[in-house]
């Protein structure tokens, strides 16, 4: 097996992964900088 | 320490979760171990927004504020000594194991705290989320840190920077999901209870990600490309490797550990107090700040805490952890300094020298595991680093201490403003000119306190293979 195609076997793995802690992170993220906005709204 | 030497490097057989059946095949990758890493520490990270459970709890169990703060409190104890005596356990067992009963103990801390609060049984709440809890936090803390230097020798900063800078962003996901949860179902006893429910099956489902994907890279692998040598020839990097019974025997640990301890201390001085002290600063200028800018300051803060640890442990792979440290420790008091000569000049000047403190202080967290590993090795880094924490646990006691207690007797001394702050400021600055002449101490670990070589990973028999995907 070659390694491109090692990568590519394990590619919709590393999608699923990533995202599953991507999501809630980004979410987390937005959350803060909502909360951000008030340091120059306020 | 040869027979523990041995264990480690010998997988012993067993069930799904021994450290034999997550030996990495040829062609697994090793950017899927972050991940895996990031699901523990993004969940356990949730420890920090405990706060948002307070007032419902209060109101509906009739609690005091001390009251209500012990289970976190519980937690955090409970962090430190499972993270320095479960430290061997971790090794030995492997990160699948260690994940495992993170995810088993986080989990069904929530769940006997919902009975507790459901049969309004409080000290079922502190038994669960902070005895049993607590244990989840500190074994989920370490569990991926040995693993992910294993697999990322070329980058330790970078890859522990991740997963540390997972903790932080646990309270981000954390604490608007739970508000918005409580919101929903209302703060009263049945509402708090079914909030718990949903968290500790939520979580336990979210860190299953890490239990069923973590691996260990297979005796002797290295990534392509990756010359341990080469490594080595940095100052104060080494090849060989230290026990964690030996390592607390070194001047090296302890070195390091004031070097965390003072760091830690100095970014908590202004994270205990951030919203009251930019408001402080700037009472009797001509642009006071009013409470909700005081907010979106701390949430500022809460980005440079968590920025800090992966872009700051990342630059340590590129100059060296003690060359970070001396950034960290040297650059912070200077802002320290800024802060209390110039802090009420200008919003932006306090700003900025906060957001450096605080990025720092994140970054100490982050680079303080790959920095054991340049002084110990990888045998048993995961235990020692769960030792070293015992340096945050005192910490999270002397910061807030030397803070609050001079801003206490500040104010009943009749004065207002920064001067509430200043001596504390100056206390910080002493303790991070500690920190960094205790960095300046550190030299490499003499080889009386080495393994034998059979134990080490890297050596001679060492070959680079193309799995890994760098």
């Amino acid at each position: 097996m070659t390694e491109q195609t090692e990568t590519r076997s394990h590619t919709p793995l590393m999608i699923l992964a990533w995202l599953w802690v991507g999501l809630p992170f980004a979410y987390g993220v937005y959350e803060l900088l909502l909360k951000l906005s008030q340091l120059f709204s306020g | 320490m040869p027979d523990d030497g041995q264990k480690l490097i010998s997988p012993t057989s067993g069930g799904f979760l021994s450290r034999s059946r997550t030996i990495a095949p040829p062609t697994w990758s090793r950017w899927l171990v972050p991940p895996a890493a990031l699901s523990v520490h993004l969940s356990i990270g949730q420890a920090y927004s405990w706060s948002v459970f307070k007032p419902p709890l209060e109101k509906a169990l009739d609690l005091s504020g001390t009251q209500s703060a012990l289970p976190f409190q519980l937690g955090i104890v409970m962090l430190g000594l499972s993270a320095a005596f479960g430290g061997p356990l971790v090794e030995r067992n492997g990160p699948r194991w260690a994940m495992f009963v993170s995810m088993v103990c986080f989990a069904s801390g929530f769940l006997i705290s919902a009975l507790g609060v459901a049969t309004s049984q409080y000290w079922l709440v502190v038994l669960g989320y902070g005895f049993v809890g607590g244990i989840g936090l500190g074994i989920g803390y370490i569990s991926p840190v040995s693993t992910l230097m294993k697999w990322f020798p070329d980058r330790p900063g970078m890859a522990t920077g991740i997963a540390i800078m997972g903790f932080g962003g646990g309270a981000l996901i954390a604490s608007p999901w739970s508000t918005q949860m409580l919101g929903s179902f209302g703060a009263t006893t049945g509402g708090i209870a079914g909030a718990f429910l949903v968290h500790g099956l939520v979580y336990a489902v979210f860190m299953t990600l890490g239990v069923l994907l973590v691996r260990v890279p297979a005796d002797g692998w290295l990534p392509k490309g990756f010359d341990p040598a080469k490594s080595a020839a940095k100052a104060l990097v080494t090849t060989a490797n230290v026990s964690a019974r030996n390592a607390i025997r070194t001047p090296q640990f302890w070195f390091l550990w004031v070097v965390l301890c003072f760091n830690v201390t100095a970014g908590i001085g202004i994270l205990e107090k951030a919203a009251p002290m930019i408001q402080d600063f700037f009472a009797h200028t001509a642009t006071p700040i009013s409470v909700s800018a005081a907010a979106g300051f701390v949430a500022l803060l809460s980005l440079a805490n968590m920025t800090g640890r992966i872009v700051w442990s990342s630059t340590s792979d590129l100059i060296g952890r003690k060359n970070m440290y001396r950034v960290y420790l040297g650059v912070g008091a200077v802002l320290y300094l800024v802060i209390s000569l110039w802090g009420d000049s200008h919003t932006v000047v306090f700003i900025l020298c906060a957001l450096g403190i605080l990025s720092f202080y994140g970054g100490g967290f982050a680079t303080v595991p790959a920095y054991l590993k340049d002084l110990f090795g990888t045998f048993q880094v995961g235990a020692i680093h769960g030792r070293l924490l015992t340096a945050w646990s005192v910490a999270g006691v002397l910061g807030p201490l030397i803070v609050n207690a001079i801003a206490d007797s500040q104010e009943a001394a009749g004065k207002t403003g920064p001067d509430l702050y200043t001596t504390s400021l100056y206390i910080m600055i002493g303790l991070l000119v500690v920190g960094f002449l205790s960095n300046e101490l550190i030299r490499p670990v003499k080889d009386k306190y080495h393994e034998p070589q059979l134990a080490t990973v890297g050596g001679p028999e060492a070959m680079a293979t193309p799995q890994g995907g760098s």
